[in-house]
């Protein structure tokens, strides 16, 4: 595959395995938090930690969309579809995330609520058409990358005077989560060095808006590719900055990321979206200016407003520790339920879920590495 | 003297014609159906008996049984359809014990409506695949429910087959230090079914990989009796079937990444729908677990039948008492290959 296995060249991995090996120094551990859940899953696909020295390690960040979504944002889904008998077309990787009372998205479908799972949100705008007796709604989820397809078809459906279609809106946004990430106290006990910069968001949002976290919290961010020789190159340009003492916004990603980004892309979103004042993430709490919702001009299209949803707040399972592992504070492995009561069969917590997932990832990937005595025997019923 | 006389039926109209609930009653419409499609396109002397059931003598060794059910969705595909699927997949199932497979059932859900056309060209598929393979369709049975409880044809196969004395191919046989063995490329079967769903309607010259494996079998047990482990990776792919073999067995497995044989438009497709071709449903390849010392003699085999030259080897057993499967990336880390979670491709077969 032209422009793909070029980025995973084993023996270009080695070359610059060797140079991050040389470069880093033995006194110092380096910390850098990968906040893109692509980047999570790219360290595991790939095994790159066995590439790394012991001293540079890296830190799971929150940026995988389906595991920030709070539990009640995925009950009032569930209300949707099954209370209010409406068609929810969703993204497959929102299906399995756990809500109240033991549901999910896959249990009420199961139990007769008309829920389609989609690749494009496209889609759900020719379910709406071919179904004009329905009501259909689209629940949106994701960060800057999912947002412009979903302003596309808000100003679709508005021009084709759709009756029957509206959007649930779910999308956050990346710089508050990292601001969050860097104000929280505990974020000093972690001690992280550096942050690779999301990929596919940064097409969107550019480089440009992390500037200020390297400006006020002196913190190196190098925006990378999903692909692992990116992200290994990547590693290498932190640990050059750290050792230059350095905190400079890079872009690795130079194929596809611009310091302005999309200015299209950002145009459709300010035209379709504005700030919610408030916005409750799974794992780091409730965040200002952390997410976005429909504009009056598009209420119609809003099925917060279509349906009246009313938000509420739901605590995680006590022994999950999903909310410490996305702030970066523990390691899959940590975590007591990882693995045994967790699975990605039966995810109590939402990182088991999506393949972006920190303890997805891990559990898929990763978890040999893992202390004999955490190790459950392969199982299937 | 009276001579026996046929009331007049009018023929079954195989080209405009539709399936309604009066060919699944029992009576003379199903008796109609039976006669002039399956019995016509199958015709062989155990089926013509017209028993509801089929008596055979069987040959020295183990008698195998394998049922399947297929559920595959679109019903036609490039290079295959439901009917030729439901012979290869049943036929594999018993061949992967080392059998030669003698004889196949085959019992039919139809859906009120459904053209007589299609169904005719599936149950001729299935009578050419049958015929190809040397194993006939010597029983069946035939059920319609109503409309939208079904969804145009199901069709459950079950072969019966017999091992020759001397082998012993089972899924618990692998042990450390075996080699492990694909007769070919992976994940074409799926691809090519998801390309046509229409959800996603991508363009691909990719055929199903769709095969009676038996032939290709009883070559290489000809020259490698002792093979430990045989399995043909359909769904879940082959993610799936070497856990299965690492439980059952209770060893682990290391792959070698760079080894596997995948087409570049299967790599391609599977990157951009976000799929692992490891996991993606194969309908005419196996895995083959052997002693280290067999296996160049068991890959000269293989890849001198046609079914099998692309075959290659993959692997080693490793012992390891968790059972992980483990991969060595191309790029030169280790990862679990681990069971498949939830669902990747819905009614690949």
């Amino acid at each position: 595959m032209k422009y793909i296995d070029e980025f995973r060249d084993g023996r270009l991995a080695q070359q610059i395995a060797r140079a991050i090996m040389q470069e880093a120094k033995p006194s110092h551990v380096y910390r850098f938090m990968e906040f893109c859940g692509g980047h999570t899953h790219a360290i595991s696909r790939y095994g790159l930690k066995d590439l790394l020295p012991k001293n540079v390690r890296m830190v799971h960040g929150p940026g995988c969309p389906v595991c920030v979504l709070p539990i009640g944002r995925i009950d009032n889904a569930i209300e949707l579809a099954r209370d209010q008998g409406v068609t929810l077309c969703t993204y497959a990787d929102t299906m399995r995330v756990p809500a109240s009372g033991g549901l999910s998205l896959i249990k009420v479908k199961a139990q007769g609520a008309d829920i389609r799972m989609l690749y494009s949100c496209a889609d759900a705008l020719a379910v709406a058409q071919k179904n004009p007796q329905k009501q259909i709604v689209f629940f949106a989820i994701g960060f800057e990358t999912t947002t412009p397809p979903t302003a596309v078809i808000i100003q679709k459906a508005k021009a084709l005077g759709l009756k029957n279609f509206s959007v649930f809106c779910n999308h956050v946004l990346t710089p508050p989560a990292i601001a969050h990430i860097l104000k929280a106290p505990e974020s000093q006990q972690v001690g992280i060095d550096g942050f690779i910069g999301p990929a596919h968001v940064s097409t969107v949002i550019g480089s440009a808006a992390y500037e200020p976290f390297s400006e006020k919290y002196r913190k190196p961010v190098v925006i990378a590719g999903f692909e692992p020789l990116d992200v290994m190159q990547s590693i290498l340009m932190l640990v050059r900055q750290v050792n230059d003492h350095r905190a400079q916004v890079e872009n690795e990603f130079m194929r596809a990321v611009t310091r302005g980004g999309n200015q299209k892309a950002k145009a459709l979103m300010a035209e379709v979206f504005e700030l919610r004042d408030t916005f409750e993430w799974r794992g780091l709490g409730s965040m200002p200016n952390s997410a976005l919702k429909i504009r009056g001009a598009y209420r119609d299209y809003d099925a917060e407003q279509r349906f009246f949803v009313s938000c509420h707040q739901v605590a995680d399972h006590k022994a999950c520790a999903c909310g410490e592992i996305l702030r970066g504070l523990k390691e899959p492995a940590d975590c007591k339920v990882f693995g045994k009561v967790c699975t990605p069969e039966n995810p109590l917590g939402a990182c088991m879920v999506s393949s972006e997932g920190a303890c997805a990832a891990h559990y898929t990937y990763g978890r040999f590495r893992d202390p004999a005595q955490n190790q459950e025997r392969q199982y299937v019923s | 003297m009276f001579r026996k006389r046929k009331a007049y039926i009018r023929p079954l109209d195989f080209q405009n014609g539709r399936v309604d609930m009066m060919h699944g009653s029992g009576g003379r419409a199903s008796a109609q159906l039976i006669d002039t499609l399956f019995v016509e396109a199958f015709d062989n002397d155990l089926l013509r008996q017209h028993n509801d059931q089929a008596a055979f003598d069987i040959g020295a060794g183990r008698m195998v049984i394998s049922t399947d059910a297929h559920v595959v969705s679109p019903l036609f595909f490039p290079g295959g359809d439901i009917g030729c699927l439901s012979v290869h997949g049943t036929i594999n199932d018993v061949a992967m014990a080392g059998a030669q497979p003698l004889y196949l059932a085959a019992s039919f859900i139809l859906e009120e409506g459904f053209p007589l056309a299609d169904l005719k060209r599936i149950v001729d598929s299935m009578a050419a695949a049958a015929r190809a393979a040397h194993v006939a369709i010597v029983t069946g049975d035939t059920k319609v429910v109503e409309q939208n409880k079904g969804d145009g044809v199901f069709i459950t196969t079950t072969g019966v087959g017999v091992v020759p004395p001397g082998i012993d191919i089972r899924g618990d046989r692998a042990q450390p230090g075996d080699a492990i063995l694909v007769s070919g490329s992976i994940g074409d079967h799926g691809v090519a079914v998801m390309a046509l769903r229409e959800e996603l309607s991508f363009d691909t010259n990719l055929h199903s990989d769709t095969a009676a494996l038996h032939t290709l079998v009883a070559a290489m047990i000809d020259v490698v009796p002792d093979i430990h482990c045989l399995r043909d990776p359909t769904r879940g792919g082959l993610g799936t079937t070497l856990n299965e073999l690492a439980q059952q067995s209770g060893c682990g497995m290391m792959i070698q990444e760079n080894a596997l044989p995948i087409k570049p438009e299967v790599n391609a497709a599977c990157e951009f729908l976000g799929l692992d071709p490891f996991y993606v449903a194969n309908e005419g390849k196996l895995v083959a677990i052997c002693a280290k010392e067999d296996a160049e003699k068991l890959l000269a085999t293989m890849r001198a039948h046609p079914l099998g030259k692309d075959a290659a080897m993959i692997g080693e057993v490793i012992a390891d008492e968790h059972g992980f499967v483990q991969m060595q990336t191309a790029f030169g880390g280790n990862r679990v290959v681990d069971w498949l979670t939830g669902e990747q491709l819905p009614r690949i077969c």
